[in-house]
């Protein structure tokens, strides 16, 4: 594996053998001494062209543990705004030397474009693309749901399984990457959305169950897993995507009534940061079922494997 | 390009593909024209054209120019070498520069430079709105008046999108019998768009251009246009449905005539994958679909002409990121060739459809067809383009005459091009194949 | 010389002589533990567990064998295609001040060792670290040796030595054969 940049082509044995990596990983992490040796003398960039503080310090985390050298590049812009040249600050960290580059930015297809252009030599992992992919999120997010609805997790994928994915999947770079890999895994997806925020080509996914309400989604299927997105708030009114907030949390909402619909085993996930009140009810989110927050430890857990899958193996020929 | 004084004799040429003749060409004008052997004066330079096809100089309704203003992706001398090598005599500006030609003054200054240049025809196009802005019209009057003698207005790369403006504009022009040349685009339907909208935007997170909004427009124009009695021109159809409309305001006795861009006749949006820009034009390359459209209405004449587009942009603006790259790809060189490709060994359309769909209507469209377009006949004047429709070449987009690089069909091979391209009986472009013959 | 080196009969003595020389050095098998590395340093650990057992019944082996994964320690990961992590089983009795004994098939260069060296001083701090190995190729490209030897077998940089056991390959026997590709596969 030379970069991580979709998930939408990720074969699945690949993928399960990145979340068995992410669980040994997460094994080492029990440990007193959670640093491992494996990617001494490797250099790892964060080049985050779009500001966000967690996913940046959850791929820092990642590569110290694994004895990597980190650099962390913030550049400003936006499709307004070009600000850096996302070819010449890349050029710069080549010359730097950097081994992997986790790229974050606001245009879809810049992880591609960076892979491909020949800019960088190193491996180059997305960390989120416009509105296009965000395969490590997916990945913990697979991840999570093997470990709490998977006997025997160990090679195994998630066959059978039922995920929802609710809110914003329009514009939603983790609905795009999930919609792929937990279809890939063996889950059965459903999407839930107003037609407004959902793409114009999602005709052309059969795989994807399509709920214009949650309360249908609901009356239709047990979820094993029930996923919540982010909203933004300036998409309502602003775009007129949709009418206004309380609308979208009357039809859309995660609130207790909803919650208590879910079978037992429900698991309770969103990618982060939530609106509590808007998509997700603070019950929902610090309800026992919910695994918010360890998604963000696993999060950890399958960074390092992806980074250890793109580093660690034969020098890679072109 | 060294002028001459000599007399041209071109032998054995395909007249539009359809009949051989010879042509001798004297002082800039078609002196004989005729099947049998032309008894030419001794010091004539001799082509043999044996195997190559004639056209009447080709017109492009729709090229950028780029100067005044961003010489840095173009010139007018630049630009105007690019269009003799792709086989034009005569090309039409537009106005989106810097300053806007949206005045006298700029369209003085594109024509005269053209002139100054000397390898094809320049004719400027004049804004219909002030600076683009699509609030206030320009003074299309002053400048149909000017030196330029505009004739077409168009506030292309923007949509003349308020209906009250755009009524005022097609009433206005029937003033000098101009015609305005919409680049139909809903703004608020496409705000943020990057590629047309269907399943391929969807996978690659790219904001949509749905076919609805050029559709949308078209359809109110072609109204507009009944109801005022006036003549409209729709630029670069990309859309099936766009073909419907336009077929049915005909049917109907509207004047509106429409042009398509050769990367519409050949391109699908699944070139999208990958994200180079090079691909990311306005409007967007749409579906297969729409592609055999396109084709079927230029075949069936709902479509009247090919035009380029021409549209240079410097390598920072395609060497990067989708979302941050400019739309637009260079055309003049390589548009005969696609068309031929498409449109010709496709059975599609023949060589003289091309002549009447890349000359004649073309000039008819825009008004210069006093000077452009006209048949190879004797007394006519000598604007000749030869087609070589047997020698194909891979595209290379860093060796075209004109300054900027951006084009999608490198490593594509065509399987023709102009050869020769003659400006009232100058040669403005000669493949290397002809060299040292006018030294 | 090639062919199967040792037969099961041989490689189930070897395992014997070493569970005594193991209680011998150390006094008994008391403060011992012991950590397989995989692959078939764990079947190889189990045996030597159950011949301790059988010189020494109170030797907990449940308690007291455990499996060492070294994948995340080596120092030639750019050199071979990725490599899927192992698990890593820490056994219940602990190795903070214990006897721990390494227990590997075959010893070849030492870089497997010195990568279990480094995981086990990142898992705790045992009093002693020993080790034992079924069969010693020679070869070393560091100073390590091994405390317990099944079998020396001289061979050259191109030979191959295959160990096999019942448990993961159907059948117990050392097996020495002419090789392709110098230093490839698993070796100490």
């Amino acid at each position: 594996m030379r970069h991580l940049l979709t998930t939408a082509g990720l074969a699945r044995e690949d993928a399960i053998r990145i979340l068995d990596t992410a669980a040994q990983m997460a094994a080492t992490q029990e440990r007193e001494t959670r640093k491992l040796p494996t990617l001494r003398g490797k250099t790892v960039v964060n080049l985050f062209f779009e500001d966000s503080t967690r996913t940046r310090i959850s791929f820092e985390a990642a590569a110290k543990r694994l004895s990597a050298d980190v650099i962390n590049f913030s550049a400003k812009g936006s499709s307004v705004s070009k600000g850096e040249s996302l070819k010449d600050t890349a050029l710069t960290l080549q010359a730097m030397g950097a081994d992997a580059v986790v790229v974050r930015h606001w245009a879809s297809g810049a992880a591609e474009r960076l892979a491909t252009s020949g800019w960088v030599h190193g491996s180059v992992l997305n960390a989120g693309d416009g509105t296009h992919q965000h395969p490590t999120q997916a990945l913990l997010d697979a991840y999570t749901i093997r470990k709490h609805l998977v006997e025997s997790p160990d090679g195994a994928g998630l066959d059978g399984l039922r995920v929802a994915i609710v809110g914003d999947v329009l514009h939603s770079r983790v609905a795009g990457s999930n919609g792929y890999l937990l279809t890939t895994l063996g889950a059965k997806v459903s999407v839930v959305a107003p037609p407004t925020l959902l793409p114009v080509g999602i005709t052309a996914r059969p795989e994807l169950e399509v709920f214009y309400t949650l309360d249908e989604a609901l009356d239709a299927h047990e979820f094993d897993a029930i996923m919540m997105l982010r909203v933004q708030r300036e998409r309502m009114t602003g775009a007129a995507f949709f009418p206004s907030p309380e609308e979208y949390t009357r039809m859309y909402g995660l609130d207790a009534a909803r919650m208590a619909r879910l079978p037992e085993q429900a698991i309770i996930m969103h990618p982060g940061p939530m609106n509590r009140g808007l998509e997700i009810s603070a019950e929902a989110a610090d309800a026992p079922n919910s695994v918010i927050v360890e998604q963000v430890a696993n999060g950890v857990a399958v960074r390092m494997a992806a980074l250890y899958l793109l580093l660690a193996g034969e020098e890679a020929a072109e | 390009m060294s002028s001459t004084a000599k007399p041209v004799l071109i032998e054995n040429v395909s007249l539009a593909g359809q009949v051989k003749t010879n042509l001798l060409i004297v002082d800039g004008e078609i002196a004989e024209a005729q099947g049998s052997p032309i008894d030419a004066p001794a010091d004539a330079i001799r082509i043999d054209a044996t195997g190559l096809i004639a056209l009447p100089g080709l017109v492009d309704l729709h090229t950028h120019l780029r100067e005044p203003g961003r010489e840095d992706a173009e010139t007018i001398e630049s630009g105007s070498r690019s269009a003799a090598r792709g086989g034009f005599t005569a090309i039409h500006a537009m106005a989106n520069t810097t300053p806007v030609a949206d005045s006298a003054g700029v369209v003085e200054q594109v024509w005269s430079r053209g002139r100054e240049v000397g390898l094809v025809d320049v004719y400027p196009v004049g804004a219909v709105t002030v600076g683009l802005g699509g609030t206030q019209l320009s003074e299309m009057g002053a400048m149909a008046m000017s030196r330029a003698r505009v004739r077409v207005f168009s506030d292309d790369g923007k949509c003349v999108s308020d209906p009250v403006i755009m009524r005022r504009a097609l009433e206005y022009v029937k003033t000098f019998g101009g015609v305005i040349a919409q680049h139909s685009q809903d703004p608020r339907l496409t705000e943020g768009a990057q590629m047309h909208e269907g399943i391929v935007s969807a996978e690659l997170g790219l904001t949509g251009w749905p076919a609805v909004a050029e559709e949308s427009i078209i359809a109110r124009d072609v109204l507009l246009t009944e109801h005022v009695g006036s003549r409209l021109h729709v630029c670069h159809v990309s859309t099936a449905g766009s073909v419907d409309i336009i077929r049915w305001a005909k049917a109907r006795g509207i004047n509106v005539t429409a042009e398509v861009m050769p990367h519409h006749l050949l391109l699908t949006d699944e070139s999208v994958r990958g994200y180079d820009a090079r691909f990311k034009v306005n409007p967007p390359l749409r579906t297969q679909a729409d592609v055999d459209a396109v084709r079927a209405g230029l075949a069936d004449g709902t479509i009247d002409i090919i035009a380029t587009d021409h549209a240079p942009h410097p390598d920072e603006d395609k060497d990067c990121e989708w979302g941050a790259a400019a739309m637009g790809m260079i055309g003049l060189e390589t548009a005969l060739g696609i068309v031929q490709k498409a449109m010709v060994d496709t059975g599609l359309m023949n060589w003289s459809q091309v002549a009447l769909r890349m000359s004649h209507l073309p000039a008819v469209i825009g008004g210069v067809a006093e000077a452009h377009g006209l048949n190879l006949d004797k007394g006519e004047a000598a604007n000749i383009t030869l087609v070589d429709p047997s020698a194909p070449w891979l595209v290379d987009p860093a060796k075209t005459a004109s300054r900027s690089n951006n084009s999608p069909f490198g490593g594509i091979e065509l399987p023709g091009r102009a050869v020769t391209t003659f400006l009232r009986g100058t040669p403005t472009y000669l493949d290397e194949r002809f060299e040292g013959l006018f030294a | 010389m090639t062919g199967t080196i040792l037969g099961a009969p041989d490689i189930s003595r070897a395992i014997t002589r070493i569970a005594h020389e193991i209680v011998e050095r150390n006094d008994g098998a008391g403060n011992i533990v012991l950590l397989g590395i995989p692959t078939r340093g764990l079947p190889l650990a189990r045996r030597l567990a159950d011949a301790l057992v059988a010189i020494e019944p109170t030797f907990d082996s449940a308690a007291r064998t455990g499996a060492l994964d070294i994948t995340m320690y080596r120092d030639d990961l750019h050199r071979q295609p990725t490599r899927a992590i192992g698990t890593t089983t820490m056994p219940t009795a602990g190795i903070d001040d214990a006897t721990v004994v390494l227990v590997d098939d075959v010893f070849h260069t030492g870089r497997t060792i010195r990568a279990a060296l480094d995981a086990i001083s990142d898992l705790g701090r045992p009093r002693t670290v020993q080790l034992a190995v079924l069969v010693d190729r020679g070869h070393r490209e560091l100073p390590i040796r091994a405390d317990y030897v099944g079998k020396n077998i001289p061979t050259s940089r191109s030979e191959r030595v295959d160990v096999r056991f019942l448990e993961v390959d159907g059948e117990d026997a050392v097996v020495l054969r002419r090789g392709e590709n110098e230093g490839a596969g698993e070796g100490a």
